[in-house]
């Protein structure tokens, strides 16, 4: 199973290695980056492997966003299934 | 692999255009619980409610958080209450109506529908009782909503029950004037009533329903107007491809929750209902897509015709996403719920009977209405008839949730608050139907009923 992580915030330096140490934490593997900033703004998603994650799904969209709020970002966790059932017949 | 643009254009549709599930709804069978007495009757009631939807709160909690969409509300549907109880006095309905509240209350969600009664063609001893006892217990219950069906394209409509609806609609108003008259939005009179709606006020779980069962409705009118001002001057078939396409989207997500919540309360899916499900919020109206099309107030002419094409392109984008598609289905155009609509009755373009109009083409009916509170209980009643005839010749469902509020004249308006929102009251045509209503009998089914 798969999960679709989206960071979007102020550009500040490490962001990616912040969420990336703690998706390794947590035993979420990465696939796929694409990220980019525009102007000031910061844009990632990244898609992670969730079959051997070390807590709940529940709880690892929790500690993503926890961390969003201590960094000053917005960082949401989503189940892939939501855009495979709207964006694939 | 997904797609960036796919992943950008879900998040978007739920973080900027309101896209929901409005309801996860179960449906509890209550057959089983009607015994001699009505005290045990209440028991088994209140202990049936809590086991089976024990989880139904939390489960819902739970698919909300690890998929990212907002699941509004989660809520029970019982079956009609008059068929479940029966010692044959009303204030034994009252206190049944008070266990569902508590078991309402105990579970955590937000409204229980099924305090009802399907007359439409006669009204049992049963029946009665409860239809006495709704004005009572909708006023002295928070939770519980309550609807009557008294008429169907089978049977005509019995005018006997439309006469007592008008009545209890006073009354209820009356006994929840300190509120604005709130309990009139629980209550619905409706012709043709689906056995399997999700939404409130007019949930309840038919007979012909399996022990439980999960139904999901979902929403997204602000995701439908947000494509079509993207689309600018497209022609009518564009416009409905665009329609078509958002409709399928947003039921897939519908489906796939109503899957998962089935899957994890090991409870059989039922429907998912096809809904444009409006809210007061600013970017979540009904009205404002009808506006989009190029209406420069809903209200005005070409009003039908706009939503008669939403509806339609609703359906067909919806129906090709979903293994069951059911429930209500449609644009519903609720007043008070509906930014777009209210500020279209505000400054005048939009009268009771543009509503009534437009209730032939779109999937329920007069909803969420408050008129003046002085109106008699026979043009509520006529009102009622109106809608339900428009049902039972067109074979749709109509239905009608008028608020005659208390004290309240027009000019004013009244503040329901949250997702029931707030609404101006609507002026009234004067002339009186009395003998009319006072007729009683049954207006006959229509010929087209006879299909076999």
């Amino acid at each position: 199973m798969k999960a679709v992580i989206t960071v979007t915030g102020k550009d500040t330096k490490g962001i990616i290695a912040k969420v990336s140490s703690r998706c390794a934490d947590f035993g979420a593997n990465i696939i796929d980056i694409s990220q980019s900033v525009l102007k000031e703004y910061f844009a990632m998603i990244m898609l992670v492997e969730i079959d051997e994650l070390s807590i709940s799904f529940g709880q690892f969209v929790d500690e993503l966003k926890l961390l969003g709020e201590q960094n000053g970002l917005l960082i949401q966790a989503m189940h892939e299934d939501i855009f495979n059932s709207m964006h694939r017949i | 692999m997904l797609d960036t643009k796919d992943i950008l254009e879900t998040i978007n549709m739920i973080r900027e255009e309101h896209l929901d599930v409005r309801t996860i709804t179960m449906g509890i069978s209550l057959l089983d619980c009607q015994t001699g007495s009505n005290k045990e009757t209440c028991r088994r009631i209140y202990d049936k409610i809590t086991k089976c939807a024990e989880k139904l709160v939390e489960t819902g909690c739970e698919i909300e958080k690890e998929y990212g969409i907002p699941i509004i509300n989660k809520r029970v549907s019982v079956t009609p209450i008059s068929i479940v109880g029966g010692s044959g006095s009303s204030d034994d309905y009252v206190e049944i109506a008070k266990t569902l509240d508590r078991a309402a209350d105990s579970i955590g969600i937000n409204f229980l529908g099924g305090f009802s009664a399907l007359v439409h063609k006669g009204i049992t001893a049963n029946d009665r009782c409860l239809l006495e006892a709704i004005p009572e217990a909708l006023a002295l219950t928070e939770k519980v909503c309550s609807s009557v069906n008294v008429g169907t394209t089978r049977s005509g409509i019995n005018m006997d029950a439309v006469k007592i609806c008008g009545e209890n609609i006073k009354k209820l108003a009356y006994l929840t004037r300190e509120n604005n008259s709130i309990g009139c939005a629980k209550h619905v009179i409706f012709a043709n009533v689906p056995e399997d709606n999700p939404f409130m006020a007019g949930a309840f779980h038919g007979v012909g329903e399996p022990e439980t069962v999960i139904n999901v409705g979902v929403s997204g009118p602000g995701v439908v107007r947000s494509a079509l001002e993207r689309a600018e001057d497209c022609d009518f078939s564009g416009l409905a491809d665009i329609i078509k396409k958002t409709a399928f989207k947003v039921t897939r997500m519908g489906q796939l929750v109503a899957v998962e919540a089935s899957k994890r309360l090991g409870v059989p899916f039922g429907i998912v209902d096809l809904s444009l499900a409006p809210t007061p919020e600013v970017g979540d109206s009904v009205a404002h897509i009808l506006e989009a099309m190029g209406l420069e107030s809903c209200g005005a002419p070409g009003t039908t015709a706009a939503l008669a094409m939403l509806n339609d392109a609703v359906k067909k984008g919806g129906s090709m996403a979903s293994s069951h598609v059911g429930g209500l289905s449609g644009a519903f155009i609720p007043v008070s719920e509906d930014r777009g609509m209210i500020d279209a009755v505000t400054r005048g373009s939009l009268t009771l009977e543009k509503l009534e109009a437009m209730t032939c083409v779109c999937s329920v009916g007069l909803d969420m209405i408050a008129i003046p509170g002085d109106t008699s209980a026979e043009t509520i009643s006529g009102i009622i008839a109106d809608e339900a005839a428009i049902g039972m010749i067109n074979s749709k469902t109509t239905a009608v949730r008028l608020i005659p509020a208390y004290g309240k004249k027009v000019g004013d308006s009244v503040e329901f608050g949250g997702l029931l929102g707030y609404a101006p009251i609507i002026p009234v045509n004067k002339y009186s139907c009395e003998k009319f209503i006072n007729r009683g009998g049954r207006i006959p089914a229509p010929i087209h009923s006879l299909k076999n």
